[in-house]
């Protein structure tokens, strides 16, 4: 019943020389995150490609990206650190369980790849996209905005390092003019 | 199908399987299995949640696989794990060995008024288990039957999931720390040492 779709960036970023989300693995490395949540989204898919390739990380699909949020919670709890990828379309799941990790002072580390604001084709997206970042600085997130492809690796490295150094919930929201908008054919 | 009135007593379900702890690692999902855990003695390595509705079992899943070598039991009510019922699918397909689900199941909602949760009808969570890839599944629903199982929960190659029916007879409430920022910290602590704090 699904329809296939051709996924093809429509942005005008310049291509970094090293990938974006090959940058991101590689400070997901450096801050030693080992647990790696996802529902998966095309904008995250290559990073998901590395991570399940990377024999000292865990890729673990989720049903929903709440249970991404109990995930970090366990996880630090036995010691580890999890990072949470999903498309701004399911940010709004999360915001029950962020509440709790807002009260343990758990760090939580969520990239999220941003629908619905930049050349967006799917009016359904539109809501959920403009309501990510408030709804996450409502629950106790500190959220940090990219738009520029060379700059997702910097501000992964400083939002992991304000998760973990200060026990927050830390949002890094990758503006849709970086992961191309989705042209349905 | 007719429905079968559960008749063990949760308190002595609680304390019977976590006088066998050991070293195992124990997340209380919120509510009555909170106070049934605090009853059995407040321990350091057990995790109480006040909150995280539906978020038990993905706490322990995240916990098992930052642990392999502990045992970790997740002791939740029906309630809660309805919440999060897609965690069955998430947590097999991770097959964790060293994680155990187990429900107390009274078949209500315990805080908010004692409403019948779906389980009261019917709904078979422990096939849900099974049908999603747990190594273990069972539903319990007397003493000899208990007996057997819990050494099934610490020992049987996880996930292992047992759904253990209990009364609703009222039990006094006792209540552990609430503050979760102090749970964590104790739990780490008692867990990892010195490290918890770097």
């Amino acid at each position: 019943m699904q329809k296939k779709v051709e996924s093809r960036g429509i942005s005008h970023e310049s291509r970094a020389s090293i990938p974006w989300p090959d940058e991101v693995h590689r400070v997901l490395i450096d801050a030693n995150v080992r647990q790696v949540g996802y529902v998966p989204d095309s904008g995250h898919a290559r990073l998901i490609d590395l991570v399940r390739a990377n024999r000292g990380m865990r890729a673990i699909p989720l049903t929903t990206e709440e249970e991404g949020v109990a995930l970090a919670v366990g996880a630090w709890l036995g010691g580890e650190r999890s990072v949470l990828l999903m498309q701004s379309s399911g940010a709004g799941n999360c915001i029950n369980m962020l509440g709790m990790a807002n009260e343990l002072r758990v760090p939580l580390l969520t990239l999220i790849t941003m629908r619905g604001h930049w050349g967006e084709f799917n009016p359904w997206q539109v809501p959920m996209s403009q309501a990510t970042a408030p709804s996450l600085a409502a629950i106790g997130a500190v959220v940090h905005t990219v738009d520029r492809a060379a700059e997702v690796g910097e501000t992964v490295a400083a939002a992991a390092q304000l998760a973990f150094n200060t026990c927050r919930m830390v949002a890094v929201l990758i503006s849709q003019r970086i992961v191309g908008a989705k042209e349905f054919r | 199908m007719k429905h079968r009135t559960p008749t063990l007593d949760r308190r002595r379900v609680v304390a019977d399987i976590l006088r066998q702890r050991g070293d195992a690692l124990v997340v209380a999902g919120l509510g009555a299995p909170v106070w049934d855990t605090a009853a059995a003695g407040d321990h350091a390595l057990n995790f109480h949640a006040w909150g995280g509705m539906g978020g038990a079992a993905m706490i322990g899943l995240g916990l098992a696989l930052a642990q392999p070598k502990r045992r970790v039991l997740v002791i939740t009510g029906d309630g809660e794990l309805l919440m999060g019922l897609g965690s069955l699918a998430t947590i097999a397909v991770q097959q964790p060995r060293n994680l155990a689900i187990i429900v107390m199941d009274n078949e209500r909602y315990g805080e908010t008024g004692m409403q019948d949760t779906h389980t009261r009808f019917g709904v078979d969570i422990a096939g849900m288990a099974k049908a999603a890839g747990f190594r273990a599944s069972g539903t319990v629903f007397g003493a000899t039957q208990l007996k057997t199982w819990i050494p099934r929960l610490y020992k049987q190659a996880g996930p292992v999931f047992a759904a253990i029916k209990v009364t609703t007879q009222p039990v006094p409430m006792v209540l552990p720390v609430r503050d979760g920022a102090a749970i964590k910290l104790r739990f780490r602590e008692a867990l990892l040492g010195a490290r918890a704090f770097e």
